[in-house]
């Protein structure tokens, strides 16, 4: 606890933290100095000279911003010559400013503004020359643009770029009268290594930075805010949306956002276009002969009911299969895997999680009990020691990898990068250690036979949390150092100190993503990150654990409602007798005890004719899915597809009946981000008219088949849903607020967890798991000699549905791209960005070619999220026997030029 | 010479930016930073490029423009000024048909301006590289270019 002090400002007395900053306990207690440099949320700067004050004792003037609260301060923070040194950096200001105020999107809440209104400042009673040569404005960033005629030079934007986001792109250039700000070398910004995640202008406090595509679309006293959670990735930001009428104007981060802490990124920032979109599906859609008609919503409701119903009878329920949505809400969600499993009376219900965290959940709840990120988000900044693998963070999850920066940056943590790709959190890494693709078991053995062998791991916490340590040290005993160096081609001195590093610190943390999960081993991969936690005692505290970052808005919520084959909501088994019985009388219905297909198997089966009809709602596997060719195949053969989307997608294009749904900014409902914490959604705009939401529509199809549902609003169905999942059995709307509840939460007295297994693991125990290296199922050979692997980039998301339809990530990526190295392109006479043939045994796709060294030599790197050079043609369907995970990050493939 | 052979003789501690940037600048052809040896020097010293930037556009001895094998700096502190700063200013802009930090055409000589060079007896005072020339007045600094490009045609 600090310690409260007695300071006195003005003579008012003030009780406050020894320490604390003085302008902020003064504000706080209601005596407004001003200021225009000072930012809650960076170091101080004092450069403005606004927030002068007078202290006892001390000579002359001192910024109060850069004072730290002691005992018995005595402060004068308001007399004449104060307000006249104040009065007059205004006018100083003003004279250098120019006063575009009245087409100025800033305008009213804008902080010059403020001042010159408060110390009554017009350019008519100025002592000064006003400035009426200006500088152009540079707006060449595709989302932003910099005035420097309005720039204050306050350095609020440095601040934020390098102390908050943890980029430090930009500076300040030139110096006294003539000093702006300027990103790299001070060229333009949009050369510049900016990826525009807009933090600099929600630091601006003037108008010299703004969104370029805000400009003109309304003054602030007609906009009106909503608060609600950002659509893309699973770290959940909570956003405010500004809108005016039906139309959304900007975005901005929450600050007090429980996971982002007003951080956002690009996406999240600019990337709302799709939602007023022309392309929206605006009513249902009926193929007749090949082709589109609009139908009414009973109409198509009824051709559905009675198809499902007819195959049902026909086929049996297991002939049919649905693929819920990790970009659905929770309710939606669960309304889905009750309608497939109650009304259809299958278990073949999955969602594209399969394709991203499968082994997760089947590793970690193997090992620990419990298949989720075992801390949150923020804890990261405090970690001693961050291992990430698999995880291109600063793309993936341009958020989280804020928080891992500040670890770096402002708290000297180590950082070790374990990843193929010389990706970006490398330039922030300690260590990087480049493995071989797929070769992740053997490293994380090979450092714990260095842990073990040095006698590094925690004895105390083996002996008391865990079991099957003897058993597992066998194994590890094989995984020298040298023989780890010839399989992984990491050296083996690097081996070793990320051993000591990563068992030296006091709380290490691992972050993993894809690039430990898809892989035909990726069960193994992620039960040997388990390991090494429990080896060394790194689990189950503050600071420390085993961190899946789930790739989309719900993914996590999505699973956790019961959207996947072999579990209802809550991972309760559909094998267990006992639950099923819960569940039958909950629902009032018998219920299936097979466990049911996953993506890949429904295709499969599709493929063979097994499944005869599906639904499937917000997903895209026509560009998701390994293997698109037989996807295609495998969609064509069905004799009945429903799908629900809020755009006609690839995979809509092949439905007999196209039903159009809500996007997330019309809705309410709930996502759980990726540190297990539901959130609530707001509407902020009216839905286009025709739509539905999912849930409404669901309900509609499964009365209409004969097994009622009413629920008045997702409120109602998340109460269901609580009641039947235990880990959910305290979470209801009304608890939810602006901070939600991170699960487990177990009744309406839980606070929610912010750690998991803290004292005792979920499934009692932490689990040792003995773990040999398998190598992958397909690697380079003759005919096909270059490796290849597929993953996300910054700009586009998933399958491209949103993000290609907003401009300003179009302009920073316009279309497909491989990755390819600088050997392959010498050996094949590539130039940069000339177009290249990539095939593999599966399929073959035309890009165009980027030479990075990125990618390791004799590799190949490609984005999924391009349609029309689908990576996922040329990916391999071979799936992890375990998890059903299909091996997305290796394949064999070959370039050439075109 | 090789800029990552001059970067490795210093640490990688950040305060060694501002020699190494000297030093790099000092062995480079038209006596300027280059893009790519900025983006070497900011990986070398952890440092993103914009903070190398913000130092470069700080310090005028830096340039990120090429320059003449000749750098004439005229003093523009008080004492300099009074005693004709100004003037000699002019009379190179006239000599050699340039403008304040522009460079000749023959690539031989940048002018430039600087703050006191620590000569005041001297004044007004002017530097060529690292060589102080004082008491200027127009036969002087006639006799001093003129110097110099015989010393380049010289060789």
């Amino acid at each position: 606890m600090t310690k409260k002090v007695k300071i006195y400002v003005d003579n008012k007395e003030i009780l406050a933290e020894e320490g604390a900053n003085l302008l902020q306990v003064a504000r706080d207690s209601g005596i407004d100095i001003p200021g225009l440099c000072y930012y809650e949320k960076v170091t101080p700067t004092g450069s403005c000279r606004l927030c002068l004050v007078k202290i006892e004792g001390e000579n002359g003037m001192i910024p109060s911003c850069t004072i730290k609260v002691r005992d018995g301060l005595k402060v004068t923070a308001f007399d004449n010559e104060l307000e006249d040194v104040r009065k007059t950096i205004v006018e100083l200001l003003i004279s250098e400013h120019k006063l575009g105020c009245m087409t100025c999107d800033t305008a009213s809440s804008c902080a010059l503004e403020d001042l010159a209104y408060r110390y009554n400042v017009t350019v008519d009673n100025l002592p000064y020359d006003v400035k009426n040569e200006f500088e152009p404005v540079d707006d060449s960033s595709p989302v932003l643009a910099y005035d420097p005629n309005k720039c204050i030079v306050c350095g609020r934007c440095v601040k934020a770029c390098y102390e908050i986001q943890g980029k430090g792109i930009i500076d300040f250039i030139g110096r006294g009268i003539e000093t702006r700000i300027g990103a790299d070398l001070g060229d333009l910004w949009g050369n510049s290594a900016c990826d525009g995640c807009g933090e600099c202008i929600q630091a601006c406090p003037v108008g010299a930075l703004f969104e370029k595509a805000s400009q003109g679309k309304g003054r602030k006293w007609e906009i009106e805010k909503v608060e609600t959670i950002c659509p893309y990735c699973g770290v959940g930001c909570r956003i405010e949306v500004e809108k005016k009428g039906n139309e959304i104007v900007r975005i901005n981060g929450v600050d007090k956002g429980p996971a982002n802490e007003g951080r956002l990124c690009v996406k999240g920032r600019f990337g709302y276009e799709y939602e007023m979109s022309e392309e929206r599906l605006t009513t249902p859609l009926i193929k007749e002969k090949g082709k589109f008609r609009r139908a009414s919503w009973s109409e198509a409701l009824d051709i559905v009911a009675d198809r499902f119903a007819a195959i049902k009878k026909n086929y049996g329920s297991d002939s049919i299969a649905g693929l819920a949505s990790a970009k659905c809400t929770n309710e939606e969600n669960y309304i889905f895997q009750k309608f497939m499993r109650a009304a259809i009376g299958t278990n073949n219900v999955d969602h594209c999680a399969r394709l991203c965290h499968a082994s997760t959940v089947a590793g970690l709840a193997r090992a620990f009990g419990s298949g989720a990120m075992t801390n949150s988000i923020k804890e990261f900044e405090f970690a001693d020691c961050i291992l990430v693998t698999g995880s291109n963070t600063t793309e993936t999850h341009p958020v989280i990898a804020t928080y891992i920066k500040n670890a770096v940056l402002k708290h000297g943590a180590k950082l070790i990068v374990v990843d193929p790709r010389k990706i970006d959190l490398v330039k922030y890494a300690t260590l990087w250690l480049r493995q071989k693709n797929g070769t992740d078991v053997a490293w994380a053995n090979g450092m714990m036979n260095v842990i073990v062998n040095e006698n590094l791991q925690d004895g105390k916490f083996i002996a008391n949390r865990t079991e099957g340590f003897e058993e597992f040290k066998k194994v590890i005993e094989e995984y020298t150092p040298e023989r780890v160096e010839k399989i992984t081609g990491i050296p083996k001195e690097k081996i070793i100190e990320a051993a000591r590093m990563y068992a030296g610190a006091a709380n290490s943390s691992i972050v993993f993503s894809m690039g430990i999960t898809q892989h035909v081993t990726g069960t193994d991969n992620v039960l040997s990150l388990a390991n090494l936690a429990l080896l060394t005692g790194n689990v189950g505290k503050l600071y420390s654990g085993v961190n899946p970052l789930r790739g989309q808005n719900n993914v996590q919520g999505a699973c956790d409602l019961g959207s996947l084959p072999n579990v209802y909501p809550g991972y309760q088994k559909v094998k267990d007798p006992k639950i099923k019985e819960k569940f039958e009388k909950k629902w009032h219905v018998k219920l299936d005890d097979k466990v049911g297909l996953s993506v890949v198997e429904m295709m499969n089966a599709a493929h063979e004719g097994k499944v005869k009809a599906m639904y499937i709602m917000g997903e895209n596997p026509m560009v998701s899915d390994p293997n698109l060719n037989h996807v295609e195949e495998a969609l064509k053969n069905l004799d009945f597809l429903v799908v629900q989307d809020i755009f006609l997608t690839e995979t809509a294009q092949l439905a007999d009946v196209v039903l159009p749904a809500y996007s997330s900014f019309e809705k309410s409902g709930t996502f759980t981000n990726t540190e297990r914490r539901i959130q609530l959604l707001n509407p902020v705009l009216r839905a286009p008219e025709g739509a539905k939401e999912d849930w409404e529509i669901i309900q509609e199809i499964s009365t209409k088949m004969g097994y009622k549902m009413h629920y008045n609003n997702q409120g109602e169905i998340m109460d269901e849903a609580a009641d039947v999942s235990p880990i959910y059995g305290g979470i209801h709307f009304n608890r939810l607020g602006k901070k939600g509840l991170q699960w487990p939460c177990r009744d309406d007295k839980d606070p929610g967890t912010v750690f998991l297994h803290e004292g005792k693991f979920s499934r009692g125990l932490g689990h040792f798991s003995p773990v040999d290296y398998i190598p992958p199922a397909e690697l380079p050979d003759k005919e096909y000699p270059y490796l290849l692997s597929t993953g996300r980039m910054l700009f586009h998301y998933h399958t491209g549905t949103m993000t290609r339809k907003v401009t300003a990530l179009n302009d920073f990526e316009p279309g497909p791209y491989a990755e390819i190295s600088p050997e392959i392109a010498k050996k094949l006479k590539i130039k940069e960005g000339e177009s290249i043939r990539v095939s593999s045994r599966r399929g073959s796709i035309i890009t165009k070619a980027r030479i990075t060294e990125r990618v390791a030599p004799e590799s190949v790197f490609i984005p999924f999220h391009f349609a029309e050079a689908a990576a996922n043609k040329l990916t391999n369907d071979v799936l992890d026997p375990i998890a059903k995970i299909p091996e997305l990050k290796v394949a064999a493939c070959k370039v050439e030029k075109i | 010479m090789n800029v990552d052979k001059i970067l490795k003789r210093y640490n990688s501690d950040r305060e060694n930016l501002i020699q190494a940037l000297h030093d790099i600048q000092d062995n480079t052809e038209g006596n300027y930073l280059r893009t790519g040896d900025l983006k070497k020097a900011a990986d070398y010293f952890h440092m993103s490029l914009s903070e190398i930037n913000g130092v470069v556009e700080f310090y005028s001895m830096f340039s990120k423009k090429p320059r003449g094998k000749y750098i004439i700096r005229v003093c523009q502190s008080p004492p300099c000024y009074i005693k004709g700063a100004f003037n000699v200013l002019g009379e190179l802009k006239n000599l050699l048909g340039i403008d304040l930090n522009d460079t000749t055409k023959d690539k031989l000589f940048t002018l430039e301006t600087t703050s006191c060079l620590g000569a005041c007896d001297e004044a007004p005072v002017m530097s060529v590289n690292n060589i102080i020339y004082g008491k200027l007045n127009t036969e002087k600094i006639k006799n001093i270019i003129k110097h110099y490009r015989e010393e380049k045609r010289g060789k």
